[in-house]
């Protein structure tokens, strides 16, 4: 396993939270593993990004600049980063929000609607997990019972019942 | 868990009682973490009016014998410089974090490495120097944390964790290890009260007789020759047969140790040797690591500090060559591969 991972998005989109799942999702799984936000004066509708890395090996950069997954969450991440990913990379975009189609022929690209379907399915801020759910489809990283262990680390006590909300966003993101 | 939460707990697990500072970008969240904390575990955490007070709270503090700490980025130690010189001077022991950001002036909030000279050499006037450890990941960061309180009681002087944004900043797992509480006694020095029991213990940084003063700063520095000694400390990777050797400390090291990988991969022999203390510098290690190299090459974030020290530690007697990204770009393993390429492009 070796994935150098980078998710953008606006603030407030949950693109840290996101990351953090997936770094969590790691160390219960006994990998390697970094996560760098950037940490920039990011406010709710500015851009945020954070890198995460997770490996077999020990993590050397914990930068990602060339990422083999990529998650975009508005249309200026997809802009500035779609042309970084690595070749036999995948891309993951949500395609309510971003417009654009990637043109390279040498990465797999992922579509998802999960704006659209954060509303149709009532899951308020839901986007960003329902794009990781169709990451986790797609690559295999993580099966949901150790998603939903990560889940139970990270989300407070008084916030519990936000685990049935996210895995079902988990879910409705791998049926895409 | 996050670098600057991690530096924060461990100071707590090693028996910090007193935390002083200021808020600045990128370090804040060990100021939080402390603030969450401190008071439950029997301490004091305690917001300054500015950098200038947190650092002579220090020094009110360490005075009575007890571990205190203070924590800032880049231009916030520069604030601190003249309380750390009057701690220096009145031999006091304390542990001072700087989560360096880019400058000069109130630069920028993004990691930089351009307080290197400023750690290891002139953090303010006067002769001194302060132990300076440089973490390269968030389990060293707990790691030296431990140490440097160890070590500033041991020899009575402040020791510094220089770090930076990227590892203030990134998460990573750590493991907390079982602390082995040595008791220092501090019972010769310590201004604790006394209630007439003793003599009274005075603290001071003021000699106005030259040979007094000159007498208090060539027993210091008789301190230092020991600790250059004794106290280095750096990792060697790969260097054995290391005909480019690649010179780096804290997160960059991460970067050169990819680009180094990278190098191996494509045939170029290359190494690194990474300082864990930065003051004092290994420099018998970076000449048992460098033995086998005809090209040095130092990099870091800054236009090229550390570099000084590679040249002094081997007599100019190889080529030193740099690559540096400043003002808060992070070099890439990519960067740094071309560099080395460059370096060794005929062999």
């Amino acid at each position: 396993m070796n994935y150098n991972i980078l998710l953008a998005g606006f603030g407030g989109q949950g693109v840290l939270f996101a990351g953090k799942l997936l770094a969590y999702c790691a160390l219960i799984s006994e990998k390697e593993i970094s996560w760098l936000p950037s940490y920039g004066p990011e406010m709710r509708g500015g851009t945020c990004n954070c890198s995460v890395c997770i490996s077999d090996e020990p993590i050397g950069s914990p930068l990602v600049t060339e990422p083999n997954v990529f998650v975009a969450l508005n249309q200026p991440s997809f802009d500035k980063f779609i042309g970084k990913v690595k070749e036999g990379g995948k891309a993951f975009v949500d395609s309510t929000l971003v417009e654009t189609k990637c043109d390279r022929t040498d990465i797999e690209c992922f579509y998802v609607p999960a704006t659209q379907l954060e509303a149709d399915n009532d899951l308020p801020k839901g986007a960003n997990i329902i794009l990781l759910g169709k990451v986790l489809q797609e690559t295999g990283m993580f099966t949901d019972e150790v998603i939903r262990k990560a889940l139970e680390k990270i989300v407070p006590p008084a916030k519990a019942f936000l685990i049935d909300n996210n895995l079902r966003a988990i879910g409705i993101g791998r049926a895409q | 868990m996050k670098g600057n939460e991690a530096l924060a707990e461990a100071a707590m697990r090693a028996g910090c009682k007193c935390f002083f500072g200021y808020p600045i970008t990128p370090q804040t969240e060990l100021a939080a973490y402390m603030a969450k904390r401190m008071n439950k575990n029997g301490g004091v955490f305690l917001q300054a009016e500015s950098e200038i007070a947190a650092i002579n709270m220090v020094l009110g503090a360490a005075s009575t014998g007890v571990r205190a700490m203070t924590s800032s980025s880049s231009p916030g130690i520069s604030l601190k410089s003249e309380g750390i010189s009057y701690i220096a001077g009145s031999d006091l022991p304390c542990v001072i974090i700087n989560v360096e950001r880019g400058g000069p002036g109130l630069g920028g909030i993004q990691p930089s490495q351009a307080d290197y000279w400023q750690a290891t050499k002139g953090l303010a006037h006067g002769d001194f120097h302060l132990l300076v450890y440089a973490p390269a990941s968030v389990q060293e960061m707990v790691d030296m944390v431990i140490k440097a309180f160890d070590k500033a009681d041991t020899y009575r002087m402040p020791a510094m964790i220089l770090a930076d944004g990227l590892l203030g900043q990134m998460m990573e797992p750590v493991t907390f290890p079982e602390i082995e509480q040595k008791t220092h006694d501090k019972s010769s020095w310590a201004a604790n009260g006394h209630k007439g029991q003793r003599e009274h213990h005075i603290i001071n940084s003021l000699y106005l007789t030259p040979e007094e003063l000159e007498r208090t700063v060539v027993e210091r520095f008789a301190k230092y020759d020991t600790i250059k000694q004794t106290e280095t400390d750096a990792e060697l990777y790969m260097t054995e047969d290391a005909d480019i050797l690649v010179c780096a400390f804290g997160a960059t090291a991460r970067v050169v140790k990819s680009a180094v990988n990278e190098a191996r991969e494509m045939g170029i022999k290359a190494g690194m040797f990474r300082p864990k203390t930065v003051w004092p510098f290994p420099v018998n290690e970076l000449q048992e690591a460098s033995k086998n190299a005809s090209q040095i090459l130092s990099v870091e974030m800054s236009m090229g500090q550390m570099i000084d020290d590679i040249k002094l530690a081997l007599n100019c007697s190889k080529p030193v060559e740099f690559f540096g990204r400043t003002g808060g770009v992070i070099p890439t393993p990519a960067e740094v591969l071309a560099k080395i390429k460059a370096m060794g492009g005929n062999k």
